[in-house]
């Protein structure tokens, strides 16, 4: 075994039999990490806190929640009042939900700009959009369970969604509701699956960490580790700089749960559901919004109806990131050494950020134009500009190791010619 | 040809925006808030005339469902509004609550214990609204929580603005507005047609500390009595967030510190 042996006798006879002493040794000590990630690296490790952080938060409410329509809302509002320290443990998961969608997102447009998808990590970033729409799922049903009139009509606004699809659409719904409308059945089966999915989310998270530690973690430079030269062992180096993200990271989301904990919820969340009166907006909660304002603004397409064509894009809008480390072309990881992408990556962003505006507000006026431009253009990315920037983009010259870029002077640099990592 | 288009696109846009401007409501003022900021706490004086208030006005009509007697008392979330157990306990005697069944099997009243949710005016909602005019005056145990939008929400003072200018905001109705029979128009609630009359004027409760029971100053109260009903562990959340955001400052320049002696050998 690589692990040295254990001084204590104890740690010895369960490595020779279970050998976790030197799994964890080679995975934290061994692990080669390279010695130049940025502080953008730190966002994984703070989804997979923020993981913990829901999973614990929520088994500590579920023993206090009733789900059933006429109990649900006033047994969150018990939580609140009289459990004890209730009010703190609901705060921390009610803000979870969004902080956990704010590093996720980080993580994800993190990947994108520094190519982290590409060869050999095509699966780890599958994994990842995996987690992700495990997660949109959690968070929606999990936003049901107070039955406030946002989490009720919510939940009739999404699951109506299926009706579009032809045919047995409307079978569906109704499997789904459990009945003919949202009800207690929904609620039930939304309670039993908010609590299962968690527990998939972690087991594709522990995937999603094996392949990374495959061919371990991309870097600022995307270029291949070419020796011990170039990496650190994760630990101490990045398990503290980690650790240093983390109390960071716990300010602000502090600052949020003790101090503006409903700045992220819709006030309408708060009146009981009642199914007999609408309110006047049905909005999702702000993580959602692009995807709703995708939803909301595609037309009649031919023969394709509004809704369903609203449908399908909303979630080819996921669906597309599958298939990303195809549609991107270019053999070059790192937005540094790609002067075209660099400008199209922040566009994307600007596009996603306009989709959001664009979803908080009824599809009226200017907004509806503006919302087919930004959910035309997040496709335009994917299917377009990525396989022609790939091809035609002039890559800047490739350091030729991460220690030649990180030592004084930016060490050598590889020359005129475009450097291709793979044939 | 294309700047046609976008000078129709602005016109419709212009045009949209006027239209909207005609039907909407002017933005709510902001109040000064006692509970407002990280360190605001509810003015106790405030509170317990806001609770005479809503006691000797709102609930004739508007319940307050999620409120036991005894929050308002020591043992309270938060500490209550600063009654005695004794106080909390004579309180809820004077209404009676069913209970039961007994062991002959009977429903049977008895006075309320401090232990008791708030006893609403009507046994039901049909029954309230039986009296209303069809229109169901709704429970105030969140209304504050519930209501409110723009900036204000990030601050959590927003809601308390909106009631309070719902509150104070009855006018006349303009000429030009056809007010239905039994609607009262207010220059805040969405629509400005509102079933609730104008429930707060000049002295129509009497404070016993001497405050001048002005319609505003009423309002005032009501409103941060029906706050602290909203979240009465709302103190209790800000002074636990100062210790918490203290402790995670000292924590993490620690942890800053231990990152750049561990770094200090790689760079």
């Amino acid at each position: 075994m690589a692990a040295p042996q254990a001084q204590n006798k104890i740690v010895r006879w369960i490595d020779r039999r279970l050998p976790i002493f030197s799994y964890l040794h080679h995975e934290l000590y061994e692990y080669p990490t390279p010695k130049n990630l940025s502080y953008w690296w730190n966002f994984g490790s703070l989804a997979g806190l923020m993981l913990i952080i829901m999973i614990a938060t929520g088994i500590f409410l579920a023993m206090e929640y009733t789900p059933n329509v006429n109990l649900a809302f006033d047994s969150v509002e018990r939580i609140m009042r009289d459990v004890n320290y209730g009010w703190l443990v609901r705060y921390i998961h009610m803000n979870g939900a969004s902080f956990f969608f704010i590093v996720t997102y980080i993580h994800i447009f993190r990947g994108l700009y520094y190519g982290s998808y590409k060869e050999p990590r095509e699966l780890l970033w599958m994994l990842g959009v995996v987690i992700l729409l495990c997660m949109m799922a959690t968070a929606f049903m999990g936003y049901v369970l107070p039955w406030g009139q946002m989490s009720f009509w919510g939940a009739t606004v999404i699951t109506n969604l299926f009706s579009a699809i032809p045919l047995v659409g409307n079978a569906i719904v109704t499997w789904l509701w459990g009945g003919f409308a949202v009800d207690n059945p929904t609620l039930n089966r939304f309670y039993a699956l908010h609590y299962l999915f968690p527990f998939l989310i972690l087991g594709v998270v522990m995937l999603h960490v094996l392949a990374l530690h495959t061919h371990g973690s991309n870097n600022p430079l995307g270029i291949d580790r070419k020796g011990p030269q170039d990496s650190i062992p994760f630990h101490p180096y990045y398990t503290v700089k980690d650790m240093f993200g983390v109390g960071v990271f716990l300010i602000i989301f502090a600052v949020f749960v003790f101090y503006f904990p409903n700045a992220l919820g819709d006030p309408a969340n708060y009146t009981r559901a009642n199914p007999l009166q609408t309110p006047p907006e049905i909005v999702p909660e702000w993580y959602f919004l692009p995807f709703y304002a995708m939803l909301r603004s595609v037309p009649d397409i031919l023969f394709i109806k509004a809704k369903l064509a609203g449908v399908i894009a909303m979630f080819s809008s996921i669906f597309v990131l599958f298939v990303l480390p195809w549609l991107d072309t270019s053999p070059v990881r790192s937005s540094r050494f790609r002067p075209v992408y660099k400008w199209v990556f922040w566009l994307l962003v600007l596009d996603v950020l306009v989709l959001g505006y664009v979803g908080a507000h009824r599809p009226e006026g200017w907004y509806v134009i503006t919302g087919r431009i930004a959910t035309f253009y997040y496709f335009l990315h994917f299917l377009i500009l990525l396989p022609l920037i790939g091809i035609f983009e002039r890559p800047l010259p490739l350091p030729t190791s991460i220690s030649a870029a990180v030592t004084k002077g930016g060490g050598q640099l590889a020359g005129a010619t475009v450097p291709r990592e793979k044939p | 040809m294309k700047r046609l288009a976008l000078l129709g696109f602005l016109g419709l846009a212009v045009g949209a925006a006027g239209l909207a401007y005609a039907q909407e409501e002017p933005s709510v003022p902001h109040q000064n808030w006692s509970f407002s900021g990280p360190f605001g706490t509810f003015d106790r004086g405030a509170l317990q005339r806001g609770f005479q208030v809503y006691q000797e006005v709102c609930a004739n009509c508007h319940s307050l469902k999620l409120l036991t007697y005894g929050d308002l008392g020591p043992t309270g979330p938060g500490g209550g509004i600063g009654y005695t157990g004794d106080q909390v306990r004579a309180l809820a005697a004077q209404k009676q609550v069913t209970d039961g069944p007994n062991d002959q099997g009977e429903m049977f009243q008895r006075p309320a214990r401090p232990s008791d949710h708030f006893v609403p005016a009507f046994p039901n909602d049909q029954a309230n609204r039986a009296a209303h005019n069809g229109a169901l005056p709704p429970d105030q145990s969140l209304i504050v929580k519930s209501r409110g939008a723009g900036l204000g929400i990030l601050f959590g003072t927003s809601g308390a603005d909106y009631v309070y200018a719902i509150l104070t905001g009855y006018r006349d109705a303009p000429a030009n507005d056809k007010l239905p029979d039994g609607m009262n128009y207010n220059l805040y609630f969405p629509g400005h047609h509102i079933a609730m009359p104008p429930p707060l004027s000049d002295d129509v409760v009497n404070y016993s500390d001497g405050t001048k029971a002005s319609a505003q100053q009423e309002a005032h109260d009501v409103v941060t009595f029906l706050t602290w009903a909203a979240e009465p562990t709302m103190e209790d959340r800000k002074r636990t967030g100062a210790k918490v955001i203290i402790f995670l400052l000292v924590m993490t320049g620690i942890l800053y510190a231990a990152k750049r002696k561990i770094w200090a050998k790689v760079h």
